[in-house]
């Protein structure tokens, strides 16, 4: 154990971490020391991808990811999709096509959905499936959550 | 500093030299598992990430030899530009957990916690795989067979650290295919390599013993059908298969039964075949 003082860049923004024992998660720091939680804790152990967020771009499990190891990598997480509080596209669909139920896998599933789209604007149910497989959510049965993916796409006129 | 952020391979096994109680994060995807249930506590940590030597692969077409850093992540491997080099490898990268999982997960990290069911290593037993080791002392080169010791047990002596992996280029046929609850996110119950490389016929199995198992009788038997000029016909891929099941030496366990695993094994080996002559 050791007291452990560094800087994560979250969300555009340098954050300063103190006092942190080394192996502390990425997800614990967000939650516990940075009051960020728009990142879920649920299983742990990169099962349920509720914990979803991006390092340098790229979706990982930040319960996954070593805190101190990430000081040099750009993080975002679901509250850095609209700094001005206000729901993206991808978040109001999910409203309006009733994705959301519990809504703990919500942030994460966001997440997935929204790299889905940035990097693959109209994907096949195929590969909405695959984007979204590390994400668990145990109310909807996916169905609505395909269609509020169906519709951004829509929306976005790439379908 | 109990994390230590080296950028090359020479400073980190300087600092591992040093610090030999130190573990090795590459993408922590096992590691931090057991760091978040207690499992493990760790004093000191070599982080990885920021050694660009190890974080790219190459193909060198002299001896059509491609060479893998050891943290290069799964997700680098379902390129398209990958996977027309070693198809087997690029599919066994996208059966790994999930994409988020594929993002971070490394192959040297596969290496390092050495589970019979890594996903990448059947295909690195199937093509002969060198693990290039680095350590203070200098490097030094180790077949893939002589890596891997058992569950969870390598051939890594105190201060080394994988450096990359070495695998040739695919001249023929090869797939990797698992069995598990799900398509996504889960961990093999049986999983097969084939490859027809260099006209040899090659199978590895995985999550069926302590080690990957090479199917020494089952590859014999079928290369006598790859030398004659007649494909193999489906009783022949039958026989394959049956001794393939033969050489797995599965358990029961938490996830499967060993009556079952020898079973998947079968059909995977069977199906990996078919595919191979398009039957």
């Amino acid at each position: 154990m050791s007291n452990e003082h560094y800087s994560l860049h979250i969300n555009g923004t340098d954050h300063q971490v103190q006092d942190a024992w080394i192996g502390e998660s990425l997800l614990y720091v967000l939650r516990e020391r940075l009051g960020l939680p728009g990142a879920k804790g649920a299983c742990e152990q990169g099962e349920c991808g509720s914990c979803t967020v991006y390092l340098d771009g790229q979706p990982v499990c930040s319960c996954l990811v070593m805190a101190a190891s990430v000081t040099e990598c750009q993080i975002a997480t679901v509250e850095g999709l609209r700094p001005d509080g206000g729901l993206t596209d991808v978040q109001e669909s999910f409203l309006s096509e009733g994705a959301v139920q519990c809504g703990f896998c919500t942030p994460g599933l966001v997440m997935a959905v929204h790299h889905l789209l940035d990097t693959n604007p109209s994907p096949t149910e195929l590969e909405v499936k695959e984007a979204i497989s590390g994400n668990i959510c145990r109310c909807t049965g996916y169905g609505r959550i395909f269609a509020a993916v169906e519709a951004v796409v829509v929306q976005r006129g790439n379908r | 500093m109990p994390i230590y952020t080296p950028t090359s391979v020479r400073e980190a096994t300087e600092i591992f030299a040093e610090n030999p109680e130190a573990m090795l994060l590459a993408g922590g995807t096992d590691f931090m598992v057991e760091v978040n249930f207690n499992h493990r506590k760790p004093s000191s940590v070599i982080n990885l990430a920021r050694v660009n030597e190890l974080k790219s692969w190459h193909l060198d077409t002299q001896t059509s030899v491609i060479r893998i850093g050891a943290t290069v992540p799964f997700s680098q491997f379902e390129s398209s530009e990958f996977e027309q080099l070693s198809p087997a490898l690029s599919h066994a990268a996208r059966t790994v957990g999930s994409p988020q999982i594929r993002n971070t997960a490394s192959i040297g990290g596969n290496l390092g916690t050495c589970s019979p069911a890594g996903d990448s290593l059947p295909v690195l037993f199937a093509l002969d795989a060198q693990i290039e080791i680095a350590s203070l002392q200098g490097t030094r080169s180790l077949s893939i067979h002589d890596f891997m010791l058992g569950p969870k047990r390598n051939a890594l002596s105190v201060g080394e650290i994988v450096a990359a992996i070495t695998i040739p280029v695919a001249s023929g046929f090869q797939d990797y295919a698992k069995v598990g609850v799900r398509n996504a996110m889960v961990i093999s119950i049986a999983s097969a390599c084939f490859a027809l490389q260099d006209n040899q016929c090659r199978i590895a199995l995985g999550s069926v013993g302590p080690t990957i198992i090479r199917c020494n009788e089952a590859e014999k038997f079928l290369q006598d059908y790859i030398t004659q000029s007649s494909p193999p016909d489906l009783e022949t891929i039958r026989e394959f298969s049956r001794l393939a099941a033969v050489a797995a030496q599965p358990i029961d366990d938490h996830r499967s039964t060993a009556t079952y695993r020898r079973h998947a094994i079968e059909v995977l080996a069977r199906r990996l075949a078919m595919r191979s002559f398009s039957l």
